[in-house]
């Protein structure tokens, strides 16, 4: 009978890995839907990347406050997590605080892990209060009403309750207690305490083990619904990013094959189509659906955290505009997410009608762009929200000729005479003699 | 003012040390074209070999890229990079950060690679190298901000060079609060300049311009013909046009030499 307690745990834990890995793989079916894209090149400078920005957190102290704030959790993710190490090892076989035969250094953990659970509790507190009383205008765009703002709300609650139980669990622990090391912050919890009977002390230790645990397990499993799933996506997003000069937009191959037909004077417009190409469907131009986009850039969907850095520094968004590059990259996320239940439901993707464009993400919004990058280098995870949009605007205009007129007149001027005016070519030098 | 072209260059069997891109903006819209005029005066004054394609230059397809037309970007591209591969150019010098971001950045792949600078990385280098002095005197005790261009400053992290050449002319640099990688855009970029802007509350270069009007400049510098048309309206529509002027870092330049 003494092993319920572990058989309970080991199927607890099998449950809460193992929905995890369904989720895992879901979500890389998911980004795998994707087009290609050759982000292998440059691995040394990718490493640099995700060490600066990803683990450094170069790009989060932009903004100083939230930066620093933010560092303290992180760090209180990744220190507080090896005490789940102890807890794993405890409950799969019932030893209680397997580690403390380290002594001195076991206490020297725990007091630090204390300590950062605290500083996690109160930074988490703030950011809280951030969104909630100071509400800070990026947190309360018209994007953030719904699931965004409550799933903002819930990793707040979550983390909170993760820190207090974990206090709690120490504080109530009276062996632990009577050592009085490492018991940094705990020792101030334990004399509200001193009231309760030696049992009711335990119930309430073994209760706050147990929500701990659960908590956490649950926490891992509600990722793949949330914002928060960044903090594993960061890394992979930030090594895969592009490295390239931001104002660099990509060549389009297909394009390039068809303007070389077009210019070579010596291709026979009447040629045969060569065999076996007689049924092929040429390739789309730009992007229409989440399908078209390549996997770099549904992988930034997921990984995008809707802090709303790149809607608040965008030009467009500021003066009252459609676009905003957060909304830009939960929308492709949310259509993403139809694509894969229904591939999940059918077994394949079977038509539903529906698209990125207009379903989702309106000609308005794509078109009030200025390519002005703010939202890229605004990114703490180096996401790039405007190469969707220029690829949007590929499909408006190539696949669909539905460019505002006056970008066609831009346009009908380019291709007459070699200037986005109606100036002849031969007046190019004029100037010369005005 | 001396402005050869290449094909002239080339009928005397010349090559010129840098060919001076002007784009369309520089060669058609009357502001920019001063802007033209004041670089070229500053080329002729440090007697720098140059030469400009004149007629035989065309759109660099910028604008055509940043709206989607990948096709009419191109066709543009190719044709361009035919000419100037045909006259062996070799190194490109312009005064607009979209011509210079688009044949420095996406013209390599189409087969056009050439050493690209904006101008005012040129003028820096002429002053670094002493071909030319910059007079301080006109602006002594000047207020100058500098507005950065997009397709300069995010683009291609070409932040300095505007900077360095402004201090030398003796005026007061002062930073807008959104300067540099956090600047805000003049809205005029991606094919906006072509367009009415989309429904919104404001017009982006208003809002530029009054954060430029925060820190009192007697000048807005910048160093993109599309950015000083932005610019230079936005201080019209907030009844500045009195007190602040909008200039290009390169009429800075010629004005402080009084060339």
């Amino acid at each position: 009978m003494d092993y319920l307690d572990n058989i309970a745990f080991a199927i607890l834990l099998v449950l809460g890995i193992g929905f995890f890995v369904k989720n895992i793989n879901k979500l890389t079916r998911n980004i795998k839907l994707g087009k290609d894209i050759d982000r292998s090149d440059n691995k040394k400078a990718r490493w640099k990347n995700m060490a600066m920005v990803a683990i450094g957190q170069s790009k989060m102290v932009k903004k100083p406050i939230a930066g620093v704030l933010h560092i303290i959790v992180y760090a209180g993710f990744i220190i507080v997590n090896i005490e789940v190490i102890e807890i794993i090892i405890d409950g799969l076989f019932g030893t209680h605080r397997v580690l403390s035969f380290l002594g001195g250094f076991y206490n020297f953990l725990i007091g630090s892990f204390e300590l950062i659970a605290f500083l996690v509790l109160i930074t988490v507190i703030i950011f809280w209060i951030r969104r909630m009383v100071i509400r800070i205008p990026r947190f309360w765009n018209k994007e953030m009403k719904g699931f965004p703002k409550n799933d903002a709300l819930y990793i707040l609650y979550f983390e909170m309750v993760l820190m207090s139980l974990f206090l709690l669990m120490n504080a109530t622990d009276v062996h632990f207690q009577d050592m009085n090391s490492g018991n940094l912050i705990s020792q101030f919890l334990s004399p509200l305490f001193n009231s309760f009977a030696p049992e009711s002390l335990h119930i309430i230790e073994r209760s706050a083990w147990w929500i701990h645990i659960t908590g956490i397990l649950v926490f891992l499993n509600y990722l793949y619904y949330s914002k928060h799933l960044h903090i594993l996506l960061a890394f992979p997003n930030t090594f895969y990013a592009n490295l390239n000069a931001k104002g660099k937009f990509n060549n389009l191959e297909a394009v390039t094959n068809e303007v070389k037909l077009m210019m070579d004077p010596n291709i026979d417009p009447f040629a045969a189509v060569p065999e076996g190409a007689e049924n092929q469907v040429p390739g789309k131009f730009g992007a229409s659906d989440v399908t078209d986009l390549n996997w770099v850039q549904l992988m930034n969907a997921y990984t995008c955290t809707e802090c709303g850095r790149c809607t608040s520094a965008c030009p467009a968004n500021q003066t009252g505009k459609e676009l905003s590059p957060r909304a830009i990259m939960m929308k492709t996320r949310d259509r993403l997410e139809e694509v894969g239940e229904n591939i999940s439901k059918n077994g394949e993707l079977v038509d539903d009608g529906k698209q990125l464009l207009n379903d989702y993400i309106s000609p308005e919004e794509l078109w009030a762009c200025t390519s002005c990058n703010a939202c890229v280098e605004e990114c703490p995870v180096n996401i790039d929200p405007l190469s969707i949009i220029i690829d949007m605007r590929r499909y408006l205009v190539m696949e669909q000729s539905a460019a505002p007129q006056e970008l066609n007149m831009m346009m009908t001027n380019i291709e007459n005479n070699g200037a986005p005016w109606q100036y002849n070519q031969m007046d190019r030098l004029n100037w010369k003699d005005e | 003012m001396n402005v050869p072209t290449m094909a002239e260059m080339m009928a005397q069997g010349k090559q010129p040390e840098v060919l001076f891109w002007v784009g369309c903006a520089g060669s058609f819209d009357d502001r920019a074209k001063k802007i033209t005029k004041a670089f070229v005066k500053i080329l002729n004054k440090a007697n720098v070999d140059f030469a400009v394609l004149g007629t035989e230059e065309s759109c660099s397809g910028d604008p055509a890229k940043r709206a989607g037309n990948e096709f009419l970007f191109q066709m543009q591209a190719m044709t361009n990079i035919e000419i100037l591969n045909a006259y062996e150019v070799k190194k490109i010098v312009t005064a607009c950060p979209h011509c210079f971001n688009t044949l420095k950045n996406e013209y390599p792949e189409l087969g056009g690679v050439y050493e690209v600078m904006h101008h005012t990385e040129l003028l820096k280098s002429l002053v670094d190298e002493g071909r030319i002095t910059i007079e301080g005197g006109e602006f002594n005790g000047k207020k100058i901000t500098f507005h950065d261009p997009c397709y300069l400053g995010r683009s291609n992290d070409i932040y300095e060079a505007p900077r360095e050449l402004i201090k030398q002319l003796d005026a007061e640099l002062v930073e807008m609060k959104h300067c540099k990688s956090n600047g805000l855009c003049c809205g005029a970029g991606g094919a906006q300049m072509f367009k009415d802007a989309e429904k919104g509350t404001k017009e982006i270069n208003v809002e530029r311009t009054e954060q430029a009007i925060e820190v009192k400049p007697d000048i807005i510098a910048t160093g993109c013909p599309f950015c000083n048309t932005m610019m230079t309206d936005g201080v019209k529509i907030t009844n500045k046009e009195d007190t602040i002027e909008v200039l290009d870092i390169a009429e800075l330049i010629a004005n402080a030499n009084k060339l």
